[in-house]
């Protein structure tokens, strides 16, 4: 028996945002749509609008991260809701503290939203499965499962520049098998009708089963890499190479780094884009990662407004489930008392 | 929709109510403060436009194009009906200080969707100061906001919508289902 997506309440919308496999095409246009619509409150006077007031978030970063936090506790700000920051590394779970008991802490401290960084994949699932029903879960990166909110600022990035998915052939460089940033692109990509994904990297780096995920795998990223329109990048871990799945980062900038030559073999108008933080020679070159194709620092602006969006729908979503619950509940104790 | 118990204005009717909306606010927007007009989307946006090019048609001077405002990060109800459906961010593309707002919409009723565009507006910048323009209020109010320019009230139950239909600017009434 396979249990229900916990992503979704009992009504059918979405209450947690966890992981992209699963959600349909409607939602993810939404979620886009409802950036776009945040996107104006960064150029005004106040940058926050009261959508949120009143409510509390807690970032629960088990991660060390620095801009998937700041960024998230920005949204946050924005929506004129409090936020918490958690430091889970000297808190009561290295104390000896089960994560559940933790989690019961901040239910205790009347949180309404968790903001999930594991390093564990699956961590935001379990969370999501032991939590209040009112409390809503969102996936700040899990192990190398997802990182559902990176996926869907790249989409909104690319559907800003290029519009249509359905004409776009994406290519995505480096480690694929390590990357939930590639999962969750590729997850999105796919559902959003993208002409083409190609993915290439070292084959060390490379899952087994990838094209079941309805990829192509690219033999040389010169191949990869002709009339791309869209070059997403990966960050290579240090302990990839200490791990000896890679030679060396010279190495593999030879072989796979984006370089300003190896760029002139994509489309003209490519979009260079990079989850971050670049590794300058490894991945990618400095010139390339400033150039004028470059987007990399409109996908730091653009994970603000996606965000807002996320965490204003599932809280939305939340709040017209209780407050349902609460009209049933009305008319069922008329209904008694009449 | 049943078309039995529904009460239609037709588009030159409705016309004819924002012709006389700008013959009100003639006076309103001849004085020293710039004067700009933002609309309220959705149906809001559309009077917008129709009572834009009247005003510069009858040679009042506007030297900022018109404004759209998108309330739906700034609405009452999302505790109980959750995030509304958006229709894109709003656009507001002048400087709000120091100017005088023509806050236009199609139907004043609740009075709730004006106390959300003050609000937005106001996270924009400090108007001069704001006139408040509706093509049709309804004598039903949840909160003590009245238009000062009105181009036809309407005296309908709480019970009953009025609607504007964009595609052919006719306005209709009837019982909510």
């Amino acid at each position: 028996m396979t249990l229900p997506d916990p992503q979704f309440n009992t009504m059918g919308t979405l209450q947690h945002f966890i992981d992209l496999q699963g959600l349909d095409a409607t939602i993810l246009t939404q979620i886009l749509d409802t950036a776009e619509g945040f996107t104006g409150v960064n150029d005004r006077k106040i940058r926050q609008v009261p959508l949120m007031r009143g409510k509390t978030v807690a970032n629960l970063f088990f991660e060390n991260s620095t801009r998937t936090r700041t960024a998230f506790e920005l949204a946050t700000k924005r929506l004129s809701a409090d936020i918490l920051n958690v430091d889970l590394v000297t808190s009561s779970t290295s104390k000896g503290e089960s994560l559940l008991d933790t989690l019961n802490v901040l239910e205790a401290l009347q949180c309404d939203m968790f903001i999930v960084r594991h390093s564990d994949s699956g961590a935001a699932h379990f969370i999501a499965r032991h939590v209040s029903p009112e409390i809503n879960i969102i996936n700040g990166g899990d192990g190398q499962h997802s990182h559902p909110t990176q996926g869907m600022l790249d989409m909104f990035t690319i559907r800003r520049h290029k519009g249509d998915f359905s004409k776009l052939c994406v290519v995505i460089i480096g480690d694929i098998k390590h990357s939930r940033v590639a999962r969750s692109d590729i997850a999105a990509l796919v559902t959003l009708g993208a002409g083409e994904i190609r993915v290439v990297g070292p084959r060390t780096l490379m899952p087994a089963d990838i094209e079941s995920l309805g990829v192509v795998i690219y033999p040389t990223v010169e191949s990869a890499l002709k009339d791309a329109d869209v070059i997403m990048g990966l960050r290579l871990q240090k302990e990839r190479m200490k791990s000896a799945t890679v030679p060396s980062a010279g190495e593999f900038y030879r072989t796979y780094g984006l370089s300003p030559e190896r760029l002139k073999l994509a489309k003209p108008d490519a979009l260079v884009m990079h989850p971050g933080p670049t590794n300058r020679g490894v991945e990618i070159a400095g010139s390339v990662a400033d150039g004028k194709q470059s987007v990399i620092l409109e996908q730091v602006t653009y994970g603000i407004a996606i965000r807002m969006a996320v965490m204003s729908i599932v809280m939305g979503n939340s709040q017209a489930m209780q407050s349902a619950i609460a009209r049933n509940q009305d008319n069922t104790s008329i209904e008694v008392t009449s | 929709m049943n078309t039995s118990d529904t009460l239609v204005f037709s588009k030159p009717q409705v016309l004819q109510w924002i012709n006389h909306m700008a013959d009100k606010l003639e006076p309103l927007v001849q004085d020293d403060c710039p004067v700009a007009l933002i609309g309220i989307r959705r149906g809001g946006v559309d009077i917008c436009q129709h009572l834009y090019q009247e005003l510069v048609k009858r040679g009042i001077r506007l030297d900022a194009p018109m404004g759209e405002l998108n309330i739906a990060f700034y609405r009452d109800d999302f505790s109980s009906v959750g995030l509304h459906p958006i229709v894109g961010p709003s656009q507001v593309p002048f400087d709000i200080d120091k100017r005088h707002i023509i806050l236009v919409d199609d139907v004043l009723g609740t009075g709730r969707t004006v106390r959300a565009a003050m609000n937005e507006i106001f996270d924009y910048g400090r108007p001069a100061r704001i006139t408040l323009a509706v093509l049709v209020q309804r004598v039903f109010h949840e909160l003590p906001i009245r238009a000062d320019v009105v181009g036809h009230e309407l005296d309908v139950s709480s019970d009953e919508y009025i609607d504007l239909d964009t595609a052919d600017m006719s306005i209709r009434i009837g019982v909510k289902s």
